[in-house]
C-alpha cells in the first residue's frame, strides 16, 4: 500500500531526460553577456529523471484517470461526446502547430482562411451576423460578450448597472458580470423549470444591460417563451445573451439568432467536440448580432476577394482579452468537426442527443426523483432526495458508488435550484448499449442504497485511491512538494 | 440548544451582551448546515461594523457565506484560534467557536434581532 | 451518420419507450415562431481522407517554423519540444478527461498539476501557483484585479516595456472596474526605478522581465519602491526558461507573477492554446484566481489529490468569485510538467543558457552589419531590437521570401519605431542558421550598401 510516487520522489541527482545541444556559438564568458546579480544562484528543485523515468511516470498516472476514451462520462452541462482522432491528427499538422503568431499574413492565408470558413459556418448555425474565436473557453467568452454590451450602450451615451441571471445560471454568469462592473440581479425559475415571466417582469427596467439565460436551461428544458421574453427584454432596450453551452441540443433545429439574442458564446469544446485535455484548453466563439459587430475584440479576420487579413483597425473595439487570436489548434479540430458532419450530420447530433436524454430519463424515473419530468432536451436533472430521505445516503454517495461500476459520475449538486440535483447528459455519441448499462448500474445503486446503504455511503472502493479528504485540504493547504531538509 | 440570554439574526449570527460589548458567532444550526468549517476571514481590531452588513466570510468546503453584524460599533476583539482551529465553530458555536466582539454604538439594535424561541421558530425547530 | 451510433431501429426503439412516435415530437417544446424551417446551408460534408487532404492542403499554405526559419518571439517562443511530451501529454486518458471534479477516478491529472504547481514555483521563486491560467496576456490582467482587491486601491502604473497585446489585455480587464492604468516610459529598452511614480493610491506596479524588448530590468528596485508605498510588484513574464538562468522574480521581491508558460513544451499553434499561470506569496492565495489542487489523504491514510480553496471559483462564489475561470488550460498544463521533468534542473538551466549565448552570437553579428545598429545596450536574454535601414515590416517581408521569419517589426505598437525589429533565438537556431540570416539580410535589406558584414568570423 505505498503511495504512487511524486516525480520528485523518483529524482536520483545527476540523472538526464534530455538531448539537448552544445553551444556552438564561440565562447564567451557568461558575466559579459548577464550581470552577475541577474543570475540566479542556485538551481531549481527540478525532478531528475530519465527519459523512461518520465514516461513511466506519466503513463502510470495517465492509468489513474478516466476519460472518454475509457467510458461514459455523463457529466451534465459539459457534453462529453467522443472527440475524433482525426482532429488531433490534422491539429498536430506542423503547418498549424509549428505557425508562430507574428507571421506575416500573407504567410498565414491557410490558418486565416481556416478561421474565416469557420466562422461562416458557426454565423450560419447560430443565426448571427458576425463572430470573434478569440476567448479561451466558455467564461473568457462571456467577458467579451458583457464588456461588448457595455461597449454598446456606452456609445449610445447609456450607462447601465445590472445584468439578469436566472436562478438556475452557471456560475460564471454572475462572477462575469461582476467582473464587468454589473449588479447581478437573480429571478427565479417558474414550477416548469423555466424563467419565470413575471419574476422577470418585476425587475426588467432601463437600469438593465442585459439577461444572460442558458437555452436550453441548466435543466436540460427549452426555455419554451424565449422569444416572448426577448421581447420583453428588448422592449426595455436591453440585450439577450445566450450561454450557449447547451447548443449541442439545438444545431439545425432552431437559431439562437431567431429566438431574439444579440450576442452569444459557443463552448467550442463541448458541441464541437474539441477535447477537454482534463479541464482545458477549450475554445470559444462568440456570435453577435449586427449591432454589435463594432465592437468585437480585435483583431477580426476579413476577406478582401481570396485573400485573408486581420483587421486591426476598430476603434470602437473592446480590445483584447487575451493575446494573439484565440485557441487556434482547438478551432483546427472544431473546423474538422463541422466539416465532417455537415447540414444533416449536425441536426442528427441535436436530435440524438435529445433522443439519448429523453431515453435515460424514462429509465431512470422509477427509481430516481425527477423533479421536471417533461420531455427533455440534450440532458436532464434527476434527484437523489428519495434515497437520502428513505436511506440516508446523499447525492455525493450516489455518485461516488457509480465510479466502481465503471462510470463517471453526472453532475451533482448543480444546478443549485435542485436539491441534490444528478444532472445526467448521455450525449449522441454513446450506443443504446452503454445507456442500457448505465441504467443498470444506476438501478443497482439504488437497491444498494436500501439494501446495503454503508456500501455506497463509503464508496467508491475499487477506486486508485478511497474517498479523499477535502476539509484537511482545505484546512491545511498543501499546494506543492517542498524538499526535505 | 440555542442560550436564552442571546440574540439571534434571521441570518444566523448570535449575539451576546458582555458589560457594553457585545460578543459574536454564528448559531449551531448554520455551523451544522455549512458543514466543516474550513475558514473563517475575520476583519482586523478597530474595523467599524454596521448593522446587518457583512463584516467576514465563513467556508466549508463547498460553501462560503457572509457574516453579518448583529450591532454597530468597532471590533475590539477577534478570535484568532479560529485561524488555525476552524473546526471550533463546528465543535462550539456558541462558546469556543465565537468569532468577534464589538464595543456596540447601539446596544437597543439588540432588541430588533430574534429572541431565543423566535430563532427557534425561525429555523423551524421551535 | 458519422460519430452517431444509434441504428434506426435502435431508435425506434427508444422513441417508444419514451412513448413519442417520432424526434419532431422531442422538440415540441421549441416554439413553431423560432424554428429552423429550411436546412443549414453549410460547405458540404468531407469524407475523412478529403476532409485530411482539404487541412493538409490550408496547412502548407502557411510559412511555419519548420519552412521559414523562426527570429520571432514576442510572447511565443520556438523552444525545442522533445517527442516525448506531446506523446504522453497526447494519450487519450488526458485528452479526453474533464476537470477533475471527481478526484478518486483523476488522480493521474490532479497529481500532475500538483507537481506542475511545485514545477512553477521552484522555476519562479514563488511560494504558490494555480494550475493554469488562460495564457500570460489575461494572467496579467486577472494579477492586477488580484492586487487591486489585496490593497483596496485603485490605480496601477504600468511599464511602457510590457508586452503591448498584453497592456492592451490588462486595460480590458481593470477598466470596467474603474481601475485607472498610468504607463511608465521606458528608457534605453528598460523601466528605470523612479520612486514618484508609486505613492500610496497605487495597487500594484506592472513590469515585464525580461521584458518586451528582451531588456532585463531592475525588480529589486521597483520592489522597493512599491513595498514602501505598500504597492504590489506584479511581473509579467513571457518567457519562464529565462529562470533557469537568471534570478526568478519571487528572490527580487515580486508578489504576483503572471507568466506565459506556452514555451515550456508547447507548440506555437498560431498563439493558442498557450499557458497562463499566476504565482504568489502564500498569504494571497485566498485572492488568487484559478484552479488550485492540494495533496490530503484518503479514508485509508493514502496521499492523494483534489481540487482545493474552491471557495474562491465562480462555482461556489458566482459573482463573489476571484474571478470567472472555468475551463483552464490543464493539457499544457500536463504538457508543461512533463517537459521540465525531461529537463530538469541542468537541462532548463542549459536552455538558458544557449539562448543567452546563442542571442548574443547574433546580437554582436547585426551590431556589425551595415546600416543596422541596436536600439538598445541593456543586457537582454534571448531578444533585442535592432534597427533596420529600411522599415522593419518591410525588411520582414522581404527576408520571408528568403525562408527567414525575421522577427516582429515594432511600429505596429510603438510609434516612432518603425525601423525596430524585435528579433529572438533560442537553443533552436543554430550558427549556420544565423550566418545565414545575416548575410541574407545584408544582402537583401540594404541593397544600397555594399554587402560586407555577412561572413564575420
Ligand atoms: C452552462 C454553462 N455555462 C458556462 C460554462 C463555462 O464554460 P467554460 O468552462 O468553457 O469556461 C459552463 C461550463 O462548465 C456551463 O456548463
Amino acid at each position: 500500500m505505498t503511495d504512487f510516487p511524486l516525480i520528485f520522489e523518483r529524482s536520483v541527482p545527476g540523472r538526464r531526460g534530455h538531448g539537448l545541444p552544445e553551444p556552438d556559438v564561440p565562447d564567451r564568458p557568461l558575466e559579459e553577456l548577464v550581470p552577475p546579480q541577474a543570475l540566479r544562484t542556485r538551481l531549481p528543485h527540478l525532478p531528475e529523471v530519465s527519459e523512461l523515468d518520465v514516461v513511466r511516470h506519466y503513463t502510470g498516472l495517465s492509468h489513474r484517470n478516466f476519460s472518454i476514451d475509457e467510458g461514459f462520462y455523463p457529466l451534465g452541462s459539459c457534453t462529453m461526446k467522443y472527440n475524433p482522432k482525426l482532429h488531433e491528427e490534422a491539429a498536430r499538422l506542423p503547418g498549424f502547430a509549428r505557425l508562430h503568431p507574428y507571421t506575416p499574413e500573407e504567410w498565414a492565408q491557410g490558418a486565416l482562411r481556416l478561421l474565416w470558413e469557420l466562422g461562416e459556418e458557426l454565423r450560419e448555425l447560430a443565426g448571427m451576423d458576425a463572430v470573434t474565436f478569440q476567448p479561451a473557453a466558455g467564461a473568457h467568452g462571456e467577458l467579451v460578450g458583457l464588456l461588448m454590451v457595455r461597449a454598446y450602450f456606452a456609445s449610445r451615451g447609456e450607462r447601465r448597472t445590472r445584468v439578469i441571471v436566472p436562478d438556475s445560471a452557471h456560475g460564471t454568469n454572475p462572477a462575469t458580470a461582476a467582473m464587468v462592473g454589473y449588479e447581478v440581479v437573480t429571478v427565479r425559475s417558474d414550477p416548469r423549470g423555466n424563467l419565470d415571466l413575471a419574476a422577470l417582469e418585476a425587475v426588467l427596467d432601463e437600469r438593465a444591460a442585459a439577461l444572460m439565460l442558458t437555452n436550453p436551461n441548466t435543466l436540460g428544458l427549452f426555455e419554451e417563451q424565449v422569444d416572448r421574453i426577448a421581447e420583453r427584454v428588448h422592449a426595455v432596450g436591453a440585450q439577450m445573451y445566450l450561454d450557449g453551452a447547451n447548443f449541442n441540443a439545438m444545431v439545425g433545429v432552431t437559431r439562437p439568432g431567431d429566438q431574439g439574442f444579440d450576442v452569444m458564446h459557443m463552448n467550442l469544446h463541448k458541441t464541437f467536440s474539441t477535447p477537454h485535455g482534463g479541464g482545458g484548453p477549450g475554445a470559444c466563439a462568440v456570435a453577435v448580432k449586427s449591432h454589435l459587430e463594432p465592437f468585437l475584440p480585435v483583431p477580426v479576420v476579413v476577406r478582401e476577394g481570396e485573400r485573408y487579413r486581420l483587421d486591426f483597425d476598430r476603434p470602437q473595439s473592446v480590445g483584447r482579452v487575451r493575446a494573439f487570436y484565440g485557441n487556434f489548434a482547438n478551432l483546427v479540430r472544431a473546423y474538422a468537426y463541422v466539416r465532417s458532419l455537415g447540414a444533416e450530420g449536425l441536426r442528427a447530433v441535436a436530435e440524438h442527443a435529445v433522443l439519448h436524454a429523453n431515453y435515460l430519463r424514462v429509465r431512470l424515473a422509477p427509481y430516481y426523483e425527477i423533479p421536471y419530468d417533461r420531455i427533455c432536451k440534450h440532458e436532464f436533472v434527476a434527484s437523489g432526495i428519495r434515497q437520502k430521505r428513505r436511506d440516508g445516503v446523499s447525492t455525493k454517495d450516489i455518485a461516488k458508488r457509480l465510479l466502481d461500476y465503471g462510470f463517471h459520475a453526472p453532475t451533482v449538486y448543480f444546478p443549485l435550484i435542485v436539491e441534490e440535483a444528478i444532472m445526467i447528459e448521455p450525449t449522441e455519441t454513446e450506443s443504446l448499449q452503454t445507456l442500457e448499462a448505465f441504467v443498470e448500474a444506476m438501478v443497482a445503486i439504488d437497491r444498494e442504497c436500501r439494501e446495503d446503504p454503508e456500501r455506497v455511503r463509503t464508496a467508491p472502493h475499487t477506486t486508485p485511491v478511497g474517498r479523499l479528504d477535502e476539509v484537511r485540504a482545505a484546512r491545511q493547504p498543501d499546494l506543492r512538494w517542498k524538499p526535505k531538509g | 440548544m440555542y442560550p436564552e440570554d442571546y440574540r439571534y439574526s434571521t441570518e444566523h449570527e448570535w449575539a451576546k451582551r458582555e458589560d457594553g460589548r457585545v460578543r459574536v458567532g454564528i448559531t449551531r444550526f448554520a455551523a451544522d448546515r455549512l458543514t466543516d468549517v474550513v475558514y473563517v476571514e475575520l476583519p482586523a481590531v478597530g474595523t467599524q461594523v454596521q448593522f446587518m452588513q457583512p463584516f467576514g466570510v465563513v467556508e466549508s468546503v463547498k460553501a462560503a457565506s457572509d457574516l453579518y453584524a448583529p450591532v454597530s460599533g468597532r471590533v475590539v476583539e477577534v478570535n484568532e484560534r479560529l485561524r488555525e482551529h476552524p473546526e471550533l465553530v463546528n465543535e462550539d458555536p456558541h462558546g469556543q467557536g465565537w468569532m468577534i466582539v464589538v464595543e456596540a454604538e447601539d446596544p437597543s439594535e439588540l432588541e430588533r434581532l430574534l429572541d431565543a424561541d423566535a430563532y427557534r421558530r425561525h429555523i423551524g425547530e421551535a | 451518420m458519422r460519430y452517431v451510433p444509434t441504428t434506426p431501429a435502435e431508435r425506434e426503439a427508444m422513441l417508444r419507450a419514451i412513448g413519442v412516435r417520432s424526434v419532431d415530437d422531442l422538440f415540441a417544446d421549441v416554439p413553431e415562431r423560432v424554428r429552423l424551417r429550411r436546412p443549414l446551408r453549410l460547405r458540404p460534408a468531407l469524407s475523412d481522407p478529403e476532409l485530411l487532404r482539404y487541412l493538409a492542403e490550408l496547412a502548407e499554405r502557411n510559412g511555419h517554423a519548420d519552412r521559414l526559419r523562426c527570429f520571432v518571439g514576442a510572447g511565443a517562443y520556438d523552444h525545442f519540444v522533445p517527442p516525448a511530451v506531446w506523446q504522453l501529454a497526447g494519450r487519450g486518458e488526458f485528452l479526453t478527461a474533464y476537470t477533475p471534479y471527481q478526484a478518486e477516478l483523476m488522480q493521474g491529472e490532479l497529481q500532475a498539476a500538483y507537481e506542475y504547481q511545485t514545477m512553477v514555483c521552484e522555476l519562479l521563486g514563488m511560494e504558490v501557483a494555480n494550475a493554469s491560467m488562460y495564457d500570460g496576456a489575461s494572467a496579467l490582467g486577472e494579477a492586477v484585479v488580484m492586487a487591486r482587491d489585496l490593497t483596496r486601491r485603485d490605480r496601477v502604473v504600468v511599464s511602457q516595456a510590457v508586452h503591448p497585446e498584453y497592456r492592451q489585455v490588462l486595460r480590458t480587464y481593470t477598466e470596467p472596474l474603474g481601475v485607472r492604468v498610468a504607463e511608465l516610459r521606458s528608457e534605453g529598452g528598460v523601466t528605470p526605478p523612479e520612486a514618484g511614480a508609486v505613492d500610496g493610491r497605487i495597487a500594484a506596479v506592472v513590469v515585464q522581465h525580461p521584458n518586451f524588448f528582451g531588456c532585463l530590468e531592475d525588480l529589486r528596485g521597483w520592489a522597493e519602491i512599491a513595498h514602501r508605498a505598500g504597492a504590489l510588484l506584479v511581473v509579467a513574464c513571457a518567457d519562464p526558461l529565462a529562470f533557469g538562468l537568471l534570478a526568478p522574480p519571487g528572490e527580487l521581491g515580486a508578489d504576483i507573477v503572471a507568466a506565459e508558460d506556452q514555451p515550456l513544451g508547447n507548440p506555437l499553434n498560431f498563439g493558442g492554446p498557450f499557458l497562463g499561470i499566476i504565482a504568489t506569496r502564500e498569504a494571497f492565495v485566498r485572492r488568487m484566481p484559478g484552479r488550485l489542487v492540494g495533496a490530503t489523504v484518503d479514508s485509508r491514510g493514502r496521499r492523494g489529490f483534489v481540487l482545493t480553496l474552491q471557495t474562491r471559483e465562480q462555482h461556489i462564489r458566482r459573482e463573489k468569485a476571484t474571478s470567472n475561470i472555468c475551463t483552464n488550460e490543464a493539457l499544457n498544463a500536463l504538457a508543461a510538467a512533463i517537459y521540465l521533468s525531461l529537463l530538469g534542473p541542468e537541462g532548463v538551466r542549459r536552455v538558458a543558457e544557449l539562448c543567452v549565448r546563442k542571442a548574443a552570437y547574433l546580437k554582436s553579428l547585426l551590431a556589425a552589419l551595415p546600416g543596422f545598429e541596436l536600439a538598445f545596450a541593456a543586457p537582454t536574454f534571448h531578444e533585442f531590437v535592432v534597427r533596420t535601414p529600411r522599415p522593419a515590416s518591410a525588411v520582414v517581408r522581404t527576408m520571408a521570401r528568403e525562408g527567414f521569419l525575421a522577427g516582429l517589426p515594432l511600429g505596429r505598437f510603438y510609434r516612432g519605431m518603425r525601423d525596430g525589429l524585435l528579433v529572438c533565438v533560442t537553443e533552436t537556431r543554430t550558427r549556420e542558421e544565423m550566418d545565414e540570416f545575416v548575410e541574407v539580410l545584408g544582402r537583401v535589406a540594404a541593397p544600397r550598401l555594399r554587402a560586407v558584414g555577412g561572413r564575420t568570423r
